[in-house]
């Protein structure tokens, strides 16, 4: 008997299965639409790459059936860019967490959004540090609980897609667990941009998150996505009092800037094409 | 045909590099290994290779290790604070087998230091800074020559081994300008990674063949599908934690060096043929201890050198074959004794220490000193 869809065995290993992640973790339904998105786009898994640190969320990359590689905390996109550079021809993807990639991995992100390499990084956001048992991250809304907060977080939040946006990525969409479609979408579209592409997908951590912090079931924090988030175009046609309380789901903002690798490309082509070569030239 | 030119040690690294066939550099700057990266920007597009400057250490450690696992050979340059920042992720190019080498030009004190003044006070920590018991190579060259010529000797124990290597120069080397041939393309020997003809989904990309020593990854996009990570993984490269696996792999890891240390090993004598006393330095310490045996020799001291060239691990089966002649042991390096600790340990048996951590080279004269003292 067939114990899974057809997705789930052309795109994640099977023998791997289940998953390490708590029951009504956001971080499943991401991972599927990760594997819809490449599906859609019929990469070739055999050229296709998913980088991913450390926390419950890069522990996506062990189930997805491409090269995969699960690095050290904080660190997916530093890997990855060496990755791109070396290969420009792989198809690299980046899955991480808030912790991973707006803590300890925030320097490598401004960065990478700034080089704007042709690199897709999809986070899977649950505002808390899942992995270590629910401390509070960059991500937490200030005033929530952690472990680290009992009494109230005094941090302010990043929006991560924002943050991407300001330090030069050319494409910045957002994602939730709740809307699958939109998700799906601003991921597909953000492999195919050419240049940095972050998807800041809102993942639901009822476990640690949603516990210490009375949002109800796993359910609850998906209707609550449900009623907060707005597809893009619908979010558009709102007045201003209508937006109240609401955010657009699907592509923020997407620019036609300077890809890195392409540009070094032309340094390493005008080398070969220059006539009078340095004397050290000699293979 | 073999060329001749007048090169810092600095550069002549990158050229080494460069020859071994190095086509990927990320680095950071920091004084004074920053004439390798500088380096490194003009001469790789010429090859087609890539530069990176990255934000940090910890992420040129990380490109560097990402350029390999998609089958390029990398490398990056730094010094003591770049070298602490690293140490996370030598130690995951050690558990994942990465090839990869990291150049450290050494240069004086803990912390910020004295910057452009020689030491070398990494010695342990080029061994010792990633946490947990890991595999590590680190060779150290001692002139402008031997920095172009070790440092393809880095890249092919790297690719070997599928170890990390530490090229672990000092400010005296990587500053020093001599003369430097470098050798014919053809005459050189080079080792290319070995892929595995396997194909597909590799189940068992971390299966080690009869009578190698580390798996045949193939390069991403190779071909086939696999899983890299830092964690404590199986055959397959997927996560465990089975006590059985993990004891192999880490016994492998090891073992992979430990039981190959007649081909890893080297290590050049001066001198020593009827010598009582061996002066053991290494690195750029090297240059005064020559001076200082010679003239301790020509006034009919029997004195000679020994020194480690891989200094990780330790040549100690080549300094056993000296001791039963030695009557006297003398440290040379540029820390409070570091490498002292190895050769006590080898020769079970107390070594005079000339060590100092000031920002100033150890002269002649005070190696000389110590020779005469012990030669009685
Ligand atoms: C250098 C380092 N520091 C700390 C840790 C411990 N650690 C593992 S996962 C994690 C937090 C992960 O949080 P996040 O990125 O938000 O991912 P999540 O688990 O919530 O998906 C931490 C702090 C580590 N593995 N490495």
């Amino acid at each position: 008997m067939r114990e899974y869809s057809d997705l789930i065995y052309k795109y994640t290993r099977v023998d791997h299965l289940p998953h390490i992640w708590c029951a009504g973790c956001g971080n499943g339904i991401l991972t599927r639409d990760v594997a819809v998105a490449f599906e859609r786009l019929k990469l070739e898994r055999e050229k296709t790459v998913v980088v991913s640190g450390i926390g419950c969320s890069s522990r996506a990359a062990g189930y997805l059936d491409v090269n995969t590689i699960h690095t050290t905390h904080g660190r997916a996109l530093a890997f990855a860019t060496g990755i791109k550079l070396a290969n420009p021809e792989l198809h690299v993807v980046v899955i991480t967490g808030d912790g991973d990639c707006a803590a300890i991995g925030g320097n490598h992100l401004i960065h990478a959004a700034r080089r704007n390499i042709d690199l897709t990084a999809i986070v899977f956001n649950n505002n808390t540090y899942g992995m270590t048992g629910g401390q509070y991250s960059p991500t937490t809304p200030t005033g929530d609980k952690g472990t680290t907060a009992p009494y109230g977080n005094i941090d302010r939040a990043f929006d991560i897609a924002r943050l991407a946006e300001s330090s030069g990525a050319s494409y910045t969409a957002r994602g939730t667990a709740y809307h699958t479609l939109e998700t799906i979408q601003a991921i597909e579209r953000g492999i195919l941009h050419k240049g940095f592409s972050l998807i800041d997908c809102y993942s639901v951590c009822p476990t640690y998150y949603g516990r210490k912090n009375k949002k109800g079931s796993a359910v609850d924090m998906l209707i609550w996505q449900r009623d907060h988030g707005v597809p893009r175009a619908r979010y558009d046609a709102l007045s201003p009092e209508e937006r109240q309380g609401k955010f657009p789901v699907g592509i923020l903002q997407q620019n036609d800037y300077p890809e890195f690798i392409e540009q070094y490309q032309r340094i390493i082509d005008g080398c070969e094409t220059e006539q009078e070569r340095s004397a050290f030239i000699h293979d | 045909m073999s060329e001749l030119r007048l090169l810092q040690g600095n550069e002549a690294c990158v050229e080494g590099a460069l020859a071994a066939g190095m086509r990927f550099f990320a680095g950071y700057p920091i004084t004074p290994s920053t004439e390798i990266a500088e380096r490194c920007a003009l001469r790789l597009p010429q090859k087609g290779g890539k530069f990176i400057q990255m934000e940090d250490e910890l992420a040129s450690i990380a490109a560097v290790i990402g350029a390999s696992v998609a089958g390029v050979k990398a490398m990056t340059a730094t010094s003591g604070p770049g070298f602490s920042l690293m140490q996370e992720n030598i130690g995951y190019a050690s558990l994942a087998e990465i090839p990869c080498v990291i150049v450290n030009v050494q240069r004086c004190g803990p912390s910020s230091g004295l910057p452009t003044s020689p030491a070398q006070g990494d010695y342990m920590q080029a061994r010792w800074g990633t946490h947990g018991d890991h595999p590590i190579i680190a060779i150290s060259p001692s002139t402008v020559q031997e920095a172009y010529t070790l440092m393809i000797r880095c890249f092919n124990l790297s690719e070997k081994y599928r170890v990390p290597v530490i090229f672990l120069m000092d400010e005296i080397v990587g500053h020093l300008r001599e003369g430097t041939e470098f050798p014919a393309a053809e005459s050189l020997e080079l080792y290319e990674r070995v892929s595995s003809p396997v194909m597909g989904i590799d189940k068992h990309c971390y299966q080690v063949e009869e009578g190698e020593w580390a798996p045949r990854l193939n390069p991403f996009g190779r071909g086939e599908r696999y899983n890299i990570t830092g964690l404590i993984h199986d055959e397959g490269g997927f996560p465990t934690n089975n006590k059985a696996t993990a004891r192999a792999l880490i016994s492998r890891l090891l073992d992979k060096i430990d039981r190959n240390t007649e081909d890893i090993c080297d290590a050049r004598e001066y001198r020593m043929e009827d010598a009582e006393i061996a002066v053991v330095c290494y690195g750029g310490t090297v240059r005064s201890a020559m001076a200082a045996v010679e003239r301790a020799r020509a006034e009919g001291a029997r004195v000679g050198m020994f020194r480690p060239v891989t200094v990780w691990p330790f040549p100690e089966a080549r300094l056993r074959a000296w001791l039963p002649q030695l009557k006297g042991l003398i440290v040379a390096e540029h820390n409070h004794g570091q490498m002292l600790l190895e050769v006590e340990r080898v020769a079970r048996r107390p070594a005079r220490m000339i060590g100092r951590v000031n920002g100033t080279l150890i002269p002649p004269d005070e190696i000389y000193a110590a020779i005469m003292e012990d030669n009685v």
